[in-house]
């Protein structure tokens, strides 16, 4: 009969109508109430009526393997032995791995023989490049580099913060434990062991060894200070000195300058380099 | 000349073989065989390109051209001396089996092949984008315009001496990345540097003007309108340009329709605004790069992206002595996640276009629900709702977990906690298909639905074919070529599903085929649950290979049936090494993109209204289209 197709639509968009008032009805108003558990109902194979969350008020909880930009596992702020210490060995896998090569990593040298340690000198990823496919996480040999499930990183500058350095990414290994448990778990029966024992010689083993390494950090850095206030002592605003900073005109990009001024700024910066090469003595 | 006597119905049907032997009998000093290693095929004279080509069709009964694409071997030096472009044609019968693959070498300053338009209308889109991206001219091309880019653009970008504006080093890991780590950002590096190439001759402001009038010049109009007379009186007919920013379009993407009154007299779709290069990249890349990159094509349905390729690389690495193949596990899982892919898009397509035919959003927000679900289980399993990088080379990323949780069930152990087989169980035998029995019930029989997609939108069987037309649109035209059996890959053969097909090529048909096609899935479905039970103990990610993978020298193509249709990768491995890190040639062959051939055609003679509802039924994604 004409018109029974429609009507019959219409019923069921009425059911739905009538649906989306199941949860309200069966919860009442302990719906509104922070810890009650309605996610699991409105998520289920069961479920029926409203299935939207109310973002950001309400959020779903990511399951372990969702993966969102990178971090870096670290040995735990407060460990014995080697707190903070990087899992990383700056093997360089997922800097090779990373379909969009957002990975930069300078490999450690060690300072006296000038041979390369397990040990990532500096490390950076690109958040704006990164396509969080995980390829680094599930490729890395030492369990160091992971994904992570914080996915609110919008900010309101990206050219100056969305570089990631070492220590914006690295995060305790006990982080990881609690996003992902059951591949923890996995990663560290494979290891056996929940810490890293990959690299003995790097890594302090006993807690003499790690407290000699706490007292030569901590010398070192007091020399590190002494220095540069004894320096800061003898040439007060070095910079100034170095040579005329040619200012460009105001109010115009640099690619819109004149060439005279153009011409001004790059002599000026020779002269400037020219400066501190002869300071240094290496003319 | 051939001679166009009655076909031979045996040579219609015989092996792939035997229908070389014949075409080098037939055409003793054109055809010869591709004899380089790894190669399959034939290399055909460019000379006699279309007589061959016309043979393969009339005689031989290949009526199918699934892929036109080309390589440029500059500089390759492994299996031929001289630097040539190469044409490489992928054709199909219907009546299914594998490939005839011909190609037709050419060279690379003067780049001129005949055109297989004449032959095969589906060779129009893609003959275009080979002008495009590699500057081969076709002779007798009814149309050849660039397709992807505009008309300013400088140079072919897929030749291998283009350069690209960030361009950084040959193929992928870079050598800055480690162990310098010398980080930069490339758009600061570039600042309105030199990284952008005009051609000498353009005047910068009026970029848009010579492209628009060509374009305008195609339709038979000037800068005036047109007059027509209809009993007597006298009007104009307007030219419309509908996009590149327009709801219905799904993305964007423009048509130009020459309109008489509300007909739609002339069509013709533009785009290659989402234009990245896709392929380009794709060489840049390693094998495994690739993989999250195809998610990014068709973003509906990701895992069947990633499924055609893995296929494909799959044939390559298989001459690896030390390969081995996919574990069974690995296949059950791969056609789970494909077939809840197919589901998902099949939903979204019949939504979208019911939201194109005036049933605004209610009917697809009922359908998102369960795409809900299903990517809640993807996310689960791979990781990524949408962008599910799931398939690697010899496996998949990891097996399915044991439950279906999320971290939060640390502090509250109720919080969407399943397990995982309860999950797929419940959703599979009841969820999904109490949906589909609901959208039937909302819309099969529905009169407004019927009214406006019955006769719109009609392409015949024939069309069908000879545009190149691939999945829904060629099954709701009454051809019964479905890839899962016509030429079947991973476990399909064991499985037990019909193909949907229907006769009238009209919207509805498209509609119904969607319909039954997801049927057909769940019946698949509900054979892969008792496999992933039993092969609960095999592993699925043994055989997955290193992150550095090496493909032996040669050329593959992989195909699937995606949910739009047929998506095929064409890549080459060559080089002057014994196997390669990096594709050489690496082609999508995009269903979205290839099915709007014929819009224009089915188009004529229907209203303005009706154009949107028939793009909304080919079903198209930009993301693969433009690649």
């Amino acid at each position: 009969m004409n018109g029974q197709g429609l009507l019959k639509g219409m019923l069921l968009t009425l059911r739905h109508f009538v649906e989306s008032y199941a949860d309200d009805i069966k919860y009442g108003f302990k719906k509104f109430s922070p810890d009650v558990d309605n996610f699991e109902t409105r998520q289920g194979t069961q479920t029926r009526g409203v299935f939207t969350v109310q973002y950001p008020d309400e959020k779903l909880a990511m399951p372990e393997r969702f993966r969102f930009v990178p971090f870096l596992v670290v040995e735990d702020w407060d460990d014995e032995l080697n707190p903070g210490k990087d899992w990383c060995t700056s093997c360089g896998i997922c800097a090779k791995v990373c379909p969009p090569q957002c990975i930069w990593i300078v490999r450690g040298d060690d300072p006296v023989t000038g041979r390369p340690i397990p040990e990532p000198e500096a490390f950076f990823i690109d958040i704006d490049i990164c396509m969080n496919c995980g390829f680094c996480a599930e490729y890395c040999p030492f369990d160091a580099i992971k994904m992570d499930h914080d996915y609110e990183l919008a900010s309101y500058d990206r050219t100056t913060n969305h570089v990631f350095d070492k220590e914006k990414l690295s995060k305790e290994q006990r982080y990881w434990k609690n996003l992902a448990p059951t591949r923890a778990a996995e990663e560290a029966d494979v290891r056996g062991g929940w810490e890293h024992k990959n690299f003995k010689k790097s890594w302090n083993t006993t807690k003499e060894q790690a407290q000699s390494a706490q007292a030569e950090k901590d010398t070192k850095r007091d020399e590190v200070r002494a220095r540069k206030a004894a320096a800061a002592d003898e040439k007060p605003a070095a910079s100034v000195s170095d040579g005329p900073i040619i200012v460009g005109q105001p109010g115009k990009a640099p690619w819109e300058e004149s060439e005279e001024i153009r011409e001004k700024r790059r002599l000026g910066a020779l002269q400037r380099k020219a400066i501190r090469a002869a300071k240094r003595g290496d003319g | 000349m051939v001679d166009m006597t009655a076909p031979d119905l045996d040579l219609k049907t015989g092996s792939i073989d035997d229908a070389i032997a014949n075409l080098k009998e037939k055409f003793p000093d054109a055809v010869s065989d591709d004899t380089r290693a790894g190669y399959g095929g034939v290399i055909v004279d460019k000379g006699q390109l279309r007589e061959v080509a016309q043979y393969l069709k009339q005689n031989l009964g290949f009526d199918y051209l699934s892929s036109a694409t080309a390589v440029d071997y500059l500089g390759e030096g492994q299996h031929t001396t001289d630097d040539h472009l190469e044409m490489v044609y992928h054709a199909y019968r219907t009546s299914g089996g594998s490939a005839l693959v011909f190609k037709a070498q050419t060279d690379r300053d003067d780049a001129v092949v005949p055109s297989l338009v004449p032959v095969w209308k589906g060779a129009d889109f893609q003959e275009s984008e080979v002008y495009d991206l590699f500057g081969i001219k076709f002779t007798d091309h009814p149309n050849l315009r660039r397709i992807l880019l505009w008309d300013g653009f400088h140079g072919h970008p897929m030749r291998k001496d283009w350069k690209e504006p960030y361009y950084e080093e040959e193929a992928k890991p870079f050598g800055s990345r480690w162990p310098g780590g010398q980080v930069h950002r490339a758009e600061e590096k570039t600042i309105f540097g030199k990284n952008v190439q005009y051609p000498a001759d353009i005047d910068l402001s009026r970029l848009t003007d010579i492209s628009e009038s060509k374009l305008y010049e195609g339709f038979g109009m000037g800068v005036d309108v047109q007059k027509v007379t209809h009993d007597g009186v006298e009007t104009d007919q307007l030219i419309v340009n509908m996009g590149p920013h327009h709801p219905s379009t799904h993305g964007v993407f423009r048509m130009i329709m020459r309109l008489d009154g509300e007909s739609v007299r002339d069509l013709e779709p533009i785009m290659g605004y989402l234009h990245r290069n896709h392929e380009k990249i794709g060489e840049r890349n390693t094998w495994l790069h690739n993989i999250p990159f195809t998610d990014r094509l068709d973003y509906i349905s990701s895992m069947g992206n990633n499924h055609g390729y893995v296929l494909a690389v799959e044939q390559l690495l298989a001459h690896n002595k030390r390969w081995k193949p996919p574990t069974y596990r690995a296949e059950v899982l791969r056609v789970l996640m494909v077939e809840m892919s197919r589901i998902i898009n099949h939903l979204w397509a019949i939504g979208f276009w019911l939201n194109d035919i005036g049933a605004f959003f209610t009917p697809v927000l009922y359908f998102i629900e369960e795409r809900e679900r299903m990517m809640d289980f993807f996310e689960a399993v791979a990781g990524s709702r949408m962008m599910c990088n799931y398939m690697r080379f010899g496996g998949v990323f990891a097996d399915l977990p044991e439950r279906l949780r999320s971290t939060a069930n640390l502090m509250n152990d109720r919080v969407r906690d399943y397990n995982t087989m309860q999950f797929l169980t419940e959703m599979i035998n009841e969820r999904i298909p109490r949906t589909i029995d609901d959208l039937e019930e909302l819309l099969t029989e529905n009169e407004i639905v019927k009214v406006r997609s019955i006769g719109v939108g009609i392409l015949s069987k024939e069309d069908a074919i000879n545009y190149s037309t691939a999945g829904p649109l060629l099954r709701g035209s009454g051809v019964a070529y479905d890839i899962r059996r016509a030429d079947p890959y991973s476990i399909y053969p064991e499985l037990d599903f019909d193909v949907a097909v229907r006769n009238e090529g009209d919207m509805y048909a498209r509609y119904s085929v969607r319909v039954q096609e997801m049927r057909e899935s769940i019946r698949i479905l509900k054979q892969i649950l008792p496999r992933l039970e039993y092969t609960a103990n095999e592993s699925a990610t043994a055989n997955n290979g290193s992150h550095g993978d090496k493909a032996p020298l040669g050329e593959a193509y992989g195909r699937v049936e995606n949910g739009k249709g047929e998506l095929g990768y064409y890549v080459v491995s060559a080089g002057n090494k014994r196997a390669t890190s990096n594709p050489w040639r690496y082609h999508v062959r995009a269903p979205s993109f290839i099915n709007l051939t014929p819009l224009g055609a089915m188009s004529e003679g229907m209203k303005v209204a009706d154009v949107v509802g028939i793009l909304g039924s080919i079903d198209i994604v930009l993301g693969e289209t433009d690649r």
